[in-house]
């Protein structure tokens, strides 16, 4: 068992599970999308996107590009949240919450192809 | 310049994965600890703000509390934050700083400065391995010819001789081991512009491993190659490499020639010269009793060449039964004045220093001359370094390794058909060769001769080629006239003819000129410019052949054939 890859694998595994989490309820409806969750999703989505750094075959470019747009979508989502609360007078409108639920939406796609690539060359190694 | 990047991402990975961590920790320790607003009221901290807060202090810029003032629960976790985020700061940076400073990045750094130098390089360039005394003059000369070169070398210092030394064009060096193939083709060994590899490392195995890559890889472009011994001759010819120089015999062939032949050595220093050097004058050496101290490889061959010429020939070695001295060895250095005195010194003629260390060359030839004031002295220097005091020797003759090496290399670089031209020359007698000598010292001035390839072909003489394919008659004596005065010459004269397989030493000037007919010129510089009327400008050509300047233009052409109609003549 390698350490790196367990490690590897967990990152990339859970930002898609948390990210789905968030994801998951009513799009419109606040109170089905944790400000928590999100949060959490942002931080390992990083985590995960530095771990796959440095990796110079053609997987690993792969599995960076998906990370970088899972990290796009969600920075999205986050800074429309943060403007909405903060900056504009309206506080969250259900219109708000359903264009930060499907940014983070399209990042669960990118992590899908993340995990699915990850299955994969595991798939292949067969050791 | 990719690589760069995803090697130092992947040096940073854990001060990135520790920075992130402690920022996401601290940032979620003020969104969940309780605060309370201007009015006492319990108030929670949202991720925007907490992400405001840790930013500014984390990097310690702190703005203070905001936007209320903490309370003691906020303020302990602040301090946790201070110190956590602080360190990690320090630890991110000083990883990168270290990260940057390994030494395997900054060579990475370098190779991605010179793959980018020589993407960059425009027209065609030499890739010269081995930076040595015959290296730097070959690139010396090259450069100062108007050619590029790319240099690769194994020693970092001769690398930063290149780039101290005050080149005409840059010249890209990079430090690496030649033997790679990995490395020839960084320098660009497979790139169209790559006309030609010389490899003059000092080891026969770097230099034939150089020449079957370039061979393999770039098969068209021209392969020199350095072989000191026979094997490895033998070796790097087995698979077509163009021209090989052993160093000691190509030297020690040189030396023997300036003794028993000096206007053959005069015709050939002469001829092989690099831009911007003086004319070598000729020698006298006398004919009778030789010393040679010194009996390693070059010695052993100037003494085989000495004794074919001249039969009384004593040697002076200081290991006799390594290097397998003749009989009448006198054992010693040379360098003091016994060991010279039983070689019998006073009575001889000349004498040669051929030892590999030019300490004890100088030395020998000093304490000769002291001797022996009349003697013809032959000096070997083997560093270029000590060029200011062999010159203030004041001996007849310096032989220079390098130099010699270099001037051949170069020669061979310039123009293929002047080897053809020196190999030929080297069958005739010492009066031919003082015959050339003579006749180019008449076209010359304090320069060296210059020398240049003339092909009746449509790409490099279009305007003789026309010429010669629409039938008209044109001698070797035309091509060589002045085209500001045609009953004049160019200061130049044609060294050789190739027709087909057949080679013809200084062809006569009424030679008939055929298509594909290559020549070889030696004359002064300017003439070769002119030349280059007479190859391409079909006006200047006909001025040439007939005396008569004919109008150029369409309208003038008509003009003229009108005029010249009624009366018949012209």
């Amino acid at each position: 068992m390698n350490m790196e890859k367990v490690v590897f694998a967990f990152f990339i595994v859970f930002a898609l599970t948390l990210n789905f989490g968030f994801v998951l309820g009513d799009i419109s409806n606040p109170v089905h999308h944790n400000v928590y969750e999100l949060y959490a999703a942002i931080v390992v989505s990083i985590i995960a996107t530095v771990l796959k750094f440095g990796d110079r075959t053609h997987l690993g470019a792969v599995l960076l590009a998906t990370s970088l747009v899972a990290d796009l979508q969600l920075f999205a989502a986050a800074v429309i949240w943060a403007i909405v609360e903060q900056i504009s007078e309206t506080g969250l409108r259900p219109h708000d919450m359903a264009a930060i639920v499907s940014l983070a939406g399209g990042a669960v796609l990118a992590n899908v192809t993340s995990v699915v690539l990850l299955v994969t060359e595991t798939v292949m190694v067969r050791r | 310049m990719n690589n760069i990047i995803f090697v130092l991402l992947r040096r940073l990975h854990s001060p990135l994965i520790v920075l992130i961590c402690v920022y996401a920790v601290s940032i979620l320790g003020f969104v969940l600890i309780p605060g309370m607003d201007d009015q006492g009221r319990p108030w929670r901290m949202d991720f925007f703000h907490a992400f405001y807060f840790v930013s500014y202090m984390g990097t310690t810029i702190g703005f203070g509390e905001i936007p209320y003032p903490f309370t003691d629960a906020q303020r302990m976790w602040a301090v946790v934050s201070i110190y956590a985020t602080v360190v990690a700061w320090l630890y991110g940076i000083g990883a990168m700083f270290s990260a940057l400073q390994n030494k395997a990045f900054q060579e990475l750094l370098t190779i991605n400065t010179f793959r980018r130098r020589i993407r960059r390089l425009h027209g065609p360039f030499y890739l010269i391995c081995g930076y040595g005394d015959t290296g730097s003059m070959l690139v010396k000369a090259l450069t100062e010819a108007g050619m590029q070169a790319v240099v690769v070398e194994i020693n970092e210092e001769r690398i930063n001789a290149l780039e101290l030394e005050d080149l005409n064009t840059y010249v890209p060096g990079l430090r690496a081991d030649a033997s790679k193939p990995e490395m020839l083709r960084l320098a660009g060994l497979e790139l169209e512009q790559c006309i030609g590899v010389v490899a003059l490392t000092n080891h026969d195995r770097v230099n034939l491993q150089i020449a079957i890559t370039s061979k393999l890889l770039n098969p068209g472009q021209l392969t020199i190659a350095r072989a000191e011994t026979d094997d490895a001759y033998q070796n790097i010819q087995s698979f077509g490499t163009e021209q090989i120089i052993n160093p000691f015999k190509t030297f020690a062939g040189r030396l023997a020639m300036a003794l028993h032949a000096p206007g053959m050595y005069l015709l050939y220093e002469w001829l092989t010269s690099v831009p911007h050097e003086t004319l070598t004058e000729p020698l006298y050496p006398k004919r009778g009793k030789w010393v040679l101290c010194g009996f390693g490889r070059f010695g052993k061959s100037v003494y085989e060449r000495l004794q074919e010429e001249w039969s009384d020939v004593r040697v002076i070695e200081a290991e006799p039964e390594i290097t397998g001295a003749p009989e009448d060895v006198v054992v010693g250095r040379g360098t003091e004045a016994r060991t010279l005195m039983e070689a019998g010194i006073q009575d001889a003629v000349g004498i040669v220093a051929g030892t590999n260390d030019d300490g004890n060359n100088l030395s020998i030839l000093m304490t000769a001359r002291q001797l022996n004031q009349d003697l013809f002295m032959v000096a070997r220097q083997n560093s270029r370094s000590n060029d200011a005091i062999f010159e203030a020797t004041h001996v007849d003759l310096i032989m220079r390794r390098g130099s010699i090496i270099a001037h051949k290399i170069f020669a061979l670089i310039q123009s293929p058909l002047l080897d053809v031209f020196l190999n030929l020359a080297k069958e005739h007698e010492n009066d031919w060769a003082n015959e050339v000598v003579s006749r180019l010292s008449g076209v010359l001035q304090e320069e060296p001769p210059v020398t240049w390839e003339l092909d009746i072909t449509a790409q490099d003489a279009p305007a003789l080629h026309r010429a010669v394919t629409a039938g008209e008659r044109l001698s070797v004596r035309d091509l060589y006239r002045d085209p500001r005065y045609r009953d004049e010459s160019l200061s130049c004269f044609p060294l050789l003819l190739r027709r087909g397989v057949e080679d013809i030493l200084l062809p006569d000037d009424a030679v008939e000129l055929k298509k594909g007919d290559r020549l070889l010129f030696a004359g002064q510089a300017s003439a070769r410019y002119m030349m280059e009327w007479i190859r391409g400008n079909q006006n200047v050509l006909s001025y040439i052949l007939t005396g008569e300047e004919h109008p150029s233009g369409y309208l003038w052409r008509l003009f003229y054939a009108r005029r010249k109609e009624p009366g018949g003549s012209g």
